[in-house]
């Protein structure tokens, strides 16, 4: 295996970065069976009468966020990142909130009903 | 010319250029997604009772590929890591996997899940005429229980002319499970294990017919979000792939010898663009398979 010239000069801190990434891979191994056993969860729950129809669509909607929240922030690494990207995916929530609330005026549409 | 910021930091944003490139792009795809997803939630709302169909699609297979998906997005985390720790090798299979996982779903898909709904057929039925065809819907036993009617006969057409030719006045339709037994509490509910086609064939008379066809997206109102949703994601999924590939193949070697950093950030930024495509996945699993 070659180990070409890299970005850090000083060997010591390589090692030691190395090593920080290395404590990560246990952290997404955890996550990625995590988000395997919630899938198996989700499909188990989808079989379990809640009572009416949005029970139990609002109970795997709560279990898909949690697991899309794990991939977000593990993953994609959204749990540290740097502010600048935060404020692009607040602005991203306010017009996907405002995209799903025109769906909403459409269904709801005072005139028709 | 050099592209700039590719390894280190834009001194007025505080991050390599490529990052904020795909966080921009990602951002643009949840508005593309969410449009999809408030269009599927605005026409399941409104549909009439029993039209939305529940139990048409293969669970199992639809919970392989999303393991497939997650596994994917695993390997590719962790070939990142590999090339962050400098070992080229470990990068490469983990790579490898990733690429491989990423064609597995999409052969699923398109070798087996989607040919096998364009052999399944329904049939509308007019409203006047389902009480005629009670003992395949069951319905008095649903309105019992209070649960919606059914309104569409599916199975497998033996007569496959009957599509073309007007002169033929009836479908015959090896029905499905649910329609040899109606009033089988065991069929209120989808079972997890796809039921095949029994040999109980019903006569359905075309004049009885609202619509009739395969399972092809102008099928029904969820065929149709379903096909398009799966569609795009799927395309998503071979972008995904393609790009990878690239970043396997020997051409990135070179660009990891000369800087091994610039590699672990195309690798990073790509990885963002499927990590996005697996969530967009844990949403669309459930709304179509389960629910």
């Amino acid at each position: 295996m070659n180990n070409p010239p890299d970005v850090s000069p000083d060997p010591a801190e390589h090692e030691e970065y190395a090593h920080n990434v290395q404590k990560h891979v246990r952290g997404y191994l955890t996550v990625g069976a995590m988000l395997l056993a919630f899938t198996f969860i989700t499909v188990a729950l989808s079989y379990v009468d809640f009572g009416t129809k949005k029970a139990n669509i609002a109970v795997a909607m709560l279990v898909a966020t949690f697991k899309a929240g794990l991939v977000a922030a593990i993953f994609m690494h959204l749990a540290a990142e740097r502010r600048l990207i935060y404020r692009f995916l607040i602005f991203t929530a306010l017009f996907v909130m405002g995209l799903f609330w025109l769906t909403f005026l459409a269904w709801y549409d005072p005139v028709s009903r | 010319m050099e592209i700039p910021y590719t390894v280190s930091n834009r001194p007025d944003t505080g991050l390599w250029n490529a990052k904020i490139g795909i966080w921009l792009f990602l951002a643009s795809e949840v508005m593309l997604f969410g449009g999809l997803f408030s269009s599927y939630i605005f026409l399941r709302i409104d549909a009439p009772p029993g039209h939305w169909p529940h139990g048409l699609l293969n669970v199992p297979v639809g919970t392989m590929n999303t393991a497939i998906l997650i596994a994917s997005s695993v390997t590719v985390v962790l070939a990142w890591a590999a090339l962050k720790m400098r070992k080229y090798n470990v990068y490469w299979w983990y790579m490898l996997i990733t690429i491989l996982c990423g064609i597995i779903f999409l052969v699923v898909k398109l070798t087996y899940e989607w040919p096998d709904k364009f052999h399944h057929f329904g049939v509308y039925l007019k409203p006047e005429a389902l009480e005629k065809y009670e003992p395949y819907l069951g319905n008095h036993h649903l309105e019992e229980k209070g649960l919606p009617p059914r309104v569409e006969i599916t199975g497998h057409l033996h007569n496959h002319e009957a599509l073309q030719d007007p002169n033929i006045k009836e479908y015959e339709v090896a029905v499905d499970p649910i329609y040899a037994d109606p009033t089988n509490p065991a069929m209120d509910q989808p079972h997890f294990w796809p039921q095949h086609a029994t040999d109980k064939i019903a006569k359905i008379e075309k004049e009885d017919v609202e619509r009739a066809g395969m399972f092809t997206p102008d099928h029904n109102t969820f065929f149709a979000t379903y096909f398009t949703i799966t569609g795009l994601h799927g395309l998503h999924v071979l972008g995904g792939v393609l790009v990878f590939i690239y970043m396997w193949l020997p051409v990135s070697k070179k660009v990891y010898q000369r800087n091994p950093e610039h590699l672990a950030n195309r690798v990073e930024v790509s990885g963002l663009f499927w990590h996005f495509v697996d969530l967009v996945w844990i949403f669309v699993f459930p709304l179509f398979y389960l629910l």
